[in-house]
């Protein structure tokens, strides 16, 4: 608070919601990055003034509700089939900014041929991906992007390359194709790696504003509930075994 | 009089859809429908259009999901295997409550079946097909003619109820080629604004989805909804032929093109002597239970012609209730039912 000129108090807020981000509780569990991200997104929204521009894709998975969350026009997918509604929305209304919101399982596993299929055909939206090496609400099964070891509902002796291969690496697999103009993989662990990723978020947007084409950003991003660990343990986790294993960093931007 | 040209059904039903104002097609391909895409593929970017062949019936089904919501007439086409596959996605479109147009130019089956027309997808298409309660508007043209017709009605139909509408037809109609005067376009405008999606530009944000996480006040309400629209269709959109049915003493039931097959007995009969008739009914769903029972009132004997084990024979079961003894023909794995054999069949009867 301070005075102003004609000794009225006035607030000074320095850290607001951000003006596309609804306010109503959301259903993430504590220590969640899911929420974080969002936030990151409506920020971006109200700094290119887009919000009455977007139609937000939400996905089969923990990401479900993001229409509820983000103030703009919201269409659900079937389980995987983000990239092909998005699609077929853009196709629609090339104007519009057409964001697709995914988690691993769905992006990798059921929905890894829409995944490639979009990118490779280079259409003109944004993709981010909610990386959290499992699958969130359904209860914490084994995903694509589950790291070798890890214990899940469906690894329960920790994932082993000889039945299940190894994780999956959106990011590397995107690189091969010709058509992306942006494929980066960020973090929400650390205020530098939330920083960079805004940035990455932000990049995404404006390539798609511009009609460069397809963008690609991966967050690594906590699930505590489905890792069974507390908040911070989590964070730590990222830091000291998902980071190594899926580099952080730009593969792509032209 | 409007010109006549010959035109093959499949080129006919992708014709009609843009005289319906379709715009976007997303397709994968599959025989006996491959010239449905294909002229699409031609066709659209003549018109300002969008056609994408999709990486799978899954992602071409989801993208008309994307493309209705969007606020476009669209349609995918597909023949059995694939419109198998596109289940889930119909069952997406019918609980968010989306309007499109899907062609099954049905082929013989089941599993990868072969390439030739059958009608083994009755079920598939009327009862059900994917997960949940819910309809879709069920459309069985037998000629060029009437396909590129229904293709026309179709959009109309899916706008109006904002629900699928399939047409159903089957690899012998798709391939073949018929004189037909194309269809005009239908002058009736649907207002969109109110739900579809292009930017919440001022206005409070719209949400396409068929999540209702809460049984008592969000999913029943919505399943409530969609019976109450599935009884106004019922109601408004039963459609039926009869043929030579005034005086019929022998009931012959078929859709699609087994009915043309039906016509030459029926023909082949009366010139013996024999009253026969046909009813055939063009919307398969809602199926005209009620005009069937009408027509069968004074007939001896019903005899239930399709290309399939038996299919709709159940239907005309329920509507007429044991009221007339019912008997079948069917033909299965592509195979066509004589004439020769309905004719026998119906002298049978008053041996």
């Amino acid at each position: 608070m301070q005075l102003n000129t004609k000794n009225q108090l006035q607030e000074n807020l320095i850290f607001t919601r951000p003006s596309s981000l609804n306010a109503r509780p959301h259903h993430f569990c504590p220590g969640c990055g899911h929420g974080i991200v969002h936030r990151l997104l409506a920020e971006l929204i109200d700094e290119f003034d887009i919000r009455q521009n977007i139609i937000l894709v939400a996905p089969v998975g923990c990401g479900v509700l993001a229409y509820f969350y983000i103030n703009v026009d919201g269409c659900e997918a079937a389980h995987g089939r983000v990239p092909a509604v998005a699609t077929g929305l853009k196709r629609v209304h090339p104007d519009n900014i057409v964001i697709g919101y995914q988690g691993d399982g769905d992006l990798l596993a059921i929905g890894i041929a829409e995944t490639i299929h979009a990118a490779n055909r280079g259409e003109n939206i944004t993709i981010i991906f909610i990386n959290n090496a499992l699958y969130g609400m359904t209860g914490g099964q084994m995903a694509p992007t589950s790291l070798v070891g890890q214990k899940t509902k469906t690894s329960p002796y920790g994932r082993s390359v000889e039945e299940a291969g190894y994780p999956l690496k959106a990011c590397e697999l995107l690189a091969t194709l010709a058509a992306p103009v942006f494929i980066e993989r960020t973090s929400v662990h650390s205020i530098k790696q939330i920083i960079k990723t805004k940035k990455a978020i932000k990049k995404g947007l404006s390539n798609q504003i511009k009609g460069k084409g397809y963008s690609f950003i991966e967050v690594l991003s906590m699930c505590p509930t489905g890792w069974g660990m507390k908040p911070q343990a989590a964070v730590e986790w990222i830091e000291t075994h998902m980071v190594p294993y899926y580099a952080l960093g730009n593969l792509r931007d032209r | 009089m409007s010109k006549k040209i010959f035109m093959r059904g499949n080129e006919a039903l992708a014709e009609a859809a843009i005289i319906a104002g379709c715009r976007y097609f997303f397709g994968y391909p599959i025989t006996p429908q491959n010239e449905v895409p294909a002229y699409f593929a031609m066709r659209l970017p003549q018109v300002k259009g969008t056609f994408l062949q999709a990486e799978s019936e899954l992602a071409a089904i989801n993208m008309v999901f994307g493309a209705s919501a969007a606020g476009a007439r669209v349609m995918t086409s597909s023949s059995s295997p694939g419109i198998s596959l596109k289940q889930e996605g119909i069952s997406y479109l019918a609980g968010a409550e989306l309007p499109a147009v899907i062609a099954n130019i049905m082929r013989g089956g089941p599993g990868l079946g072969n390439i030739a027309g059958a009608q083994g997808d009755y079920f598939q298409a009327t009862k059900g097909g994917g997960h949940g309660d819910y309809r879709i508007i069920v459309l069985a043209p037998y000629s060029v003619q009437e396909l590129a017709d229904l293709t026309v009605l179709a959009f109309d139909l899916a706008d109006t109820y904002r629900m699928v509408c399939m047409i159903l037809g089957d690899g012998y109609l798709g391939q073949m080629s018929e004189p037909l005067v194309l269809p005009k376009p239908s002058s009736k405008h649907f207002d969109k604004s109110g739900w579809a999606l292009n930017g919440a530009k001022g206005r409070e944000p719209h949400i396409i989805r068929s999540l209702r996480l809460n049984p008592e006040h969000a999913l029943e309400d919505l399943n409530v909804k969609l019976q109450k629209k599935y009884q106004t269709v019922a109601q408004n959109e039963i459609r039926y032929e009869e043929y030579k049915t005034d005086d019929a003493e022998y009931l012959l039931v078929g859709f699609g093109i087994c009915s043309r097959i039906i016509k030459a007995a029926i023909n082949g009969l009366r010139d013996k002597g024999v009253k026969a008739g046909l009813f055939r009914p063009v919307t398969l769903w809602p199926y005209p239970y009620q005009a069937l029972q009408n027509c069968a009132k004074n007939v001896k004997k019903v005899l239930v012609v399709e290309m399939n084990a038996g299919q709709m024979v159940e239907d005309v079961r329920l509507a007429l209730n044991g009221a007339v003894p019912v008997d079948f023909i069917g033909r299965m794995g592509g195979m066509i039912p004589e004439v020769e054999d309905i004719i026998e069949r119906i002298e049978s009867y008053a041996a």
